[in-house]
């Protein structure tokens, strides 16, 4: 099975094409650097990615915060649905973690600003 | 009057960082005023990642990166306004300010760094026929009011403009729960990084329809749809191409203004390609004294470039207080043949660093070519580049010794690939 896909590793945007067989990336074409053939390697088997997005605090406040590094691109949605049900109470700061392991990903939420 | 030696207009990445440099280069007396609620400036909005690579080598997020400057500011007890804007600055380097608590004063400064950032183009100056319904917001609104007030703005969303800010605001309204319908580009490719579009528009199915635009509004008090329309080689809607999209919310993200309605005020020169002010290898303006970086100079892609040149306006307006400048011979700088501007516009051959970074960004996208930079005819550094895209602002480095003696103006261009 081939896949068409666009390298994000440079402004580039080199068009790669990727041979999977039995989740496996067995070749790569298209790419012009080695960030590329990681990338299709990557992208194919086991997307990941940082999410970011706000959470409501217990006193009605806002705050921005992120996965701590990236998850599978597949729980995106859900992911988003966790935020919005999370409650984290004030003091936040930058680091502070909101949601633990966010849907059985090993990753935590953490805050990425400060609330007093 | 309130005497200062340095006032700072604006608290965002770039009045952060000429702070921190002017104190670092040895000035005490430094006052930012910022009109804003918290300093950080647009970064407070910015929630997604991607800030901060060349700086600190990690992929931060708008927050966390301003959050590294005003901790410094902080720590340093450089002294700040909130909830305070310059209204008026005049040749005579005095600041008409206005607060809550304060009123309206004036300040007198010694030295003064413009960082007031830029605004966004607004639906009236695209003058897109239609009634004029509520539900149409710039693309930096609908950020701030989901990102920072908690409000969605709609459900179901078309996006006008495929920069970055129409991207991540795709992909930030979709996992809110609303639908983006599409995002319709004017011009046949997109201003935006193509990280940007695989993760805001593929990973969501979202169509980028390029050489589109909206042609009409429909709805009376409320938005309800958009009529989208092909356009040809001059950006001209195609009859009989029209299609009717039902919406709820139109963003806007049709271009990034440099606001220098104080610059203007202060009679300040301005680049008619840039929008902002003429400046020297120093970011020094035409007003002595006076200095401008950031957003507010040229809009920047990376907020750490604006942190670097940022640092080097705050590190020239210490040197002007602190009488630590020399001057020389002024070299004129150009861009031509695809290189539509450059910041700085001239170089002061006395005061220059060893290497001044030229900056600029190219009319349309190249592969396989080359930077050239010309004295007169003679070809004083060639750089070559797989790719030039007017999304990206590129970087080109002049030595001291790459300037011949008798030159007068230096010249940027592209050199196309069959050349």
């Amino acid at each position: 099975m081939t896949r068409q896909l666009t390298c994000i590793g440079c402004p580039m945007g080199c068009q790669l094409t990727a041979t999977v067989e039995n989740g496996v990336v067995t070749e790569v074409t298209g790419n012009t650097c080695k960030r590329g053939d990681d990338y299709a390697r990557k992208e194919c088997v086991a997307p990941m990615r940082t999410i970011t997005g706000t959470v409501r605090m217990a006193d009605g406040r806002v705050i921005s915060v992120r996965t701590r590094t990236d998850v599978p691109k597949a729980k995106m949605f859900d992911v988003a649905e966790a935020f919005n049900k999370a409650r984290p109470a004030a003091p936040l700061h930058i680091g502070d973690v909101v949601i633990a392991d966010v849907c059985g990903t090993g990753v935590d939420v953490v805050a990425t600003a400060n609330r007093k | 009057m309130k005497k200062v030696q340095l006032a700072i207009v604006g608290g965002g990445p770039a009045g952060l960082a000429a702070a921190i440099a002017a104190r670092e280069a040895g000035l005490q007396d430094i006052l930012i005023i910022e009109r804003g609620e918290a300093l950080g400036g647009i970064l407070g909005q910015c929630i997604h990642a991607g800030f901060g690579l060349h700086t600190f080598g990690q992929e931060l997020t708008g927050p966390e990166y301003a959050q590294r400057f005003i901790d410094r500011v902080e720590a340093m007890a450089i002294p700040y306004l909130l909830g305070t804007m310059v209204l008026d600055i005049n040749e005579n380097k005095v600041l008409t300010v206005t607060g809550r608590e304060m009123g309206l004063i004036q300040i007198q400064a010694e030295a003064i760094v413009l960082a007031m950032g830029c605004r966004e183009r607004p639906r009236g100056a695209l003058n897109i026929p239609g009634t004029r319904p509520a539900g149409i917001y710039s693309a930096g609104t609908a950020q701030r009011l989901v990102n920072l007030e908690g409000y969605l703005p709609g459900k179901n969303v078309v996006i006008l403009g495929s920069g970055d800010i129409g991207l991540i605001m795709a992909r930030r309204m979709t996992l809110e729960g609303a639908k983006v319908h599409a995002v319709a580009e004017v011009m046949p490719y997109s201003g935006g990084l193509k990280r940007n579009i695989v993760q805001c528009l593929d990973d969501f199915n979202i169509p980028l329809l390029l050489s589109t635009t909206v042609v009409d509004i429909q709805g009376r008090g409320h938005i309800e749809s958009v009529t989208l329309a092909q356009v040809d080689g001059r950006r001209k809607p195609i009859p009989g191409t029209e299609k009717v999209i039902p919406c709820d919310t139109l963003l806007l993200s049709v271009g990034l203004l440099p606001e220098n309605e104080l610059s203007l005020s202060a009679g300040v020169a301005l680049d008619g390609v840039t929008g902002g002010p003429v400046v020297g290898d120093d970011l020094s303006t035409s007003l002595p004294g006076v200095f401008a970086c950031g957003n507010v100079l040229h809009v920047h892609d990376l907020v750490d470039f604006v942190s670097e040149e940022a640092g080097r306006a705050g590190r020239s307006a210490a040197e002007y207080v602190l009488h630590r400048r020399s001057a020389g011979r002024t070299v004129q700088l150009l861009g031509k043949n695809g290189v539509r501007y450059t910041v700085p516009q001239h170089i002061d051959l006395g005061a220059m660093a060893d290497t001044v970074t030229v900056r600029f960004r190219v009319g349309q996208p190249y592969r396989g070519a080359a930077l050239c930079a010309w004295a007169g005819d003679k070809l004083i550094r060639r750089i070559p580049k797989r790719i030039l895209t007017p999304g990206e602002m590129e970087s080109f480095p002049i030595r001291r010794g790459d300037i011949p003696a008798d030159c007068h103006t230096i010249t940027f261009t592209v050199e196309e690939a069959s050349q």
